[in-house]
């Protein structure tokens, strides 16, 4: 019966991103897919110095990652990105060499929501084998994409978008917590983090969260079911927000791409202002948001992203992340845009940087 | 690190002093006749504070501040201008970062340095005034 229900959700989710069954591992979630993409790759070679090629703005999972991986001997390139934090292609492109195994890149940004060239990036792997292939170099090159941010928002295709491998996590279309999955192409061999049993096909023992993989398989039919109607509905209310905090908040200014963005992603910098500052005096109106600031974070440190972007400590400090949701209607920005406002102008009064009028 | 969802409600307890003098700051401005400023900070590392205070016989009369930082960075500050009205500089002098912690109540550890540089914005603002006045002390 459990079995039963499992190898059902797992064929529904396979199918919405037309990949196999067997094609699918679910694991607790986004951070452990993308742990197990690159360790699991790592581990499997049998080579020294094995080489990764990851964007700056990738998620925690994937730099901290890496920066555990550069401990055990692996070498990473972390590829700089534009002022809209749009990967550069060309220096990627060059940065490949014959000990680069994986070019791990997120689908889009979960703080700025600037989607990524995925195609365009999988193309480059292709041209990459065909030369190794010519060369008679036989090592395998690999394209991950953490698709935490796109799965159930906007439409994918892993043959259109050639990746070999891709993250997701179900929370983040209303699904469970603690639930994901990793993509991983038919005959790809990755060392299993989890050693036990032969779950998942030997690639991550333990027992299955069946009710959280079947709430996961729930949560991908109503996205699919909605998410042509929700990128339009929302994406409308994303430009809406943002002209209006750019109009009638002065110094302000949005971070990431304009058009090629998440539909539910709204991230604006109002400088003058630290952001966590911001983000209480909101939270008291019942606005909740987010923000890049190191005052929010233990570290003390502004957003990587930010600063990936060129945006600088004092504008990193100052932004603000607004996120959309099936419930957002115009009425609620409306409201927020009021607070927000209100919030600028007595903060600013407190505040010693003074704006120009 | 990563965007973080807003949990400070939990952290900061809506009936907290650091939650009081956040939303009603005490003393908020500039004293354009001030004996003396403190000024610390830089906007790189995201807060800055300008500490403003009046000397009469020895004794500080008045006190404003202006605060670029986070909720406890304003509240550290305004917090200060309580503390140091009708202390004499000897007084003030005593006053650390401690006191300041004493009175806004629990904080995470992360937001200590905002009542240090609170502490700093006052120290500058007494060598400003002992400098002015040719004290050493």
């Amino acid at each position: 019966m459990a079995r039963k229900a499992m190898n059902k959700a797992r064929e529904e989710i396979a199918s919405f991103i037309k990949a196999e069954p067997e094609e699918i591992i679910f694991t607790s979630g986004g951070t452990e897919s993308d742990n197990l993409v690159l360790k699991g790759l790592f581990y499997s070679l049998k080579i020294s110095r094995s080489h990764f090629i990851v964007s700056r703005i990738e998620h925690h999972a994937v730099l901290e990652t890496c920066k555990f991986l550069e401990k055990q001997g692996a070498e990473i390139f972390y590829s700089p990105v534009d002022e809209h934090g749009l990967i550069d292609l060309s220096r990627l492109e060059k940065e490949i060499k014959n000990e680069t195994v994986l070019i791990s890149v997120m689908h889009a940004n979960n703080e700025i929501g600037t989607i990524q060239p995925i195609k365009e990036i999988g193309e480059i792997v292709r041209r990459e084998r065909e030369r190794r292939k010519k060369e008679g170099i036989n090592f395998p090159i690999y394209f991950h994409t953490d698709a935490v941010q796109t799965f159930g928002h906007i439409p994918i295709d892993v043959n259109d978008l050639s990746v070999d491998m891709l993250s997701a996590s179900a929370h983040k279309l209303y699904g469970p917590k603690g639930v994901g999955l990793l993509f991983l192409k038919k005959g790809i061999k990755i060392e299993s983090l989890v050693h036990g049993g032969e779950h998942e096909r030997g690639r991550r023992a333990s027992t299955e969260n069946i009710p959280g993989i079947v709430g996961f398989a729930k949560a991908v039919e109503l996205a699919d079911k909605e998410m042509d109607k929700e990128i339009k509905r929302l994406s409308g209310l994303r430009d809406y927000l943002i002209e209006k905090i750019l109009k009638s908040v002065k110094e302000s200014r949005l971070n990431g791409q304009p058009k090629t963005r998440l539909a539910n992603n709204v991230n604006v910098s109002i400088k003058g202002i630290e952001g966590e500052s911001m983000l209480i005096d909101l939270d008291r109106f019942g606005i909740a948001c987010s923000t890049g600031s190191a005052c929010s974070s233990a570290t003390l440190e502004p957003s990587h992203v930010l600063m990936a972007i060129g945006l600088g400590p004092e504008l990193a400090h100052s932004s603000l992340r607004f996120t959309l949701g099936r419930w957002t209607q115009k009425r609620d920005l409306d409201y927020t845009v009021q607070k927000l406002i209100f919030v600028v102008e007595r903060l600013r009064n407190i505040s010693p940087l003074k704006i120009k009028n | 690190m990563d965007f973080r969802i807003y949990k400070y409600m939990g952290c900061f307890d809506e009936n907290s002093q650091i939650m009081d003098h956040f939303l009603h700051p005490r003393n908020v401005g500039k004293i354009d006749d001030a004996d003396a400023v403190g000024h610390v900070g830089n906007p790189t590392c995201g807060d800055i504070m300008d500490f403003y205070i009046k000397v009469k016989d020895g004794k500080i009369t008045d006190a404003k501040f202006l605060t670029y930082g986070c909720a406890a960075a304003i509240a550290s500050t305004s917090v200060l201008t309580e503390l140091v009205k009708g202390k004499t500089i000897t007084e003030a002098l005593v006053i650390s970062n401690k006191k300041i912690k004493e009175v806004l109540g629990e904080m995470p550890t992360h937001k200590y340095h905002c009542t240090v540089l609170a502490e700093q914005a006052l120290k500058a603002a007494i060598e400003d005034y002992q400098k002015k006045n040719g004290q050493k002390e």
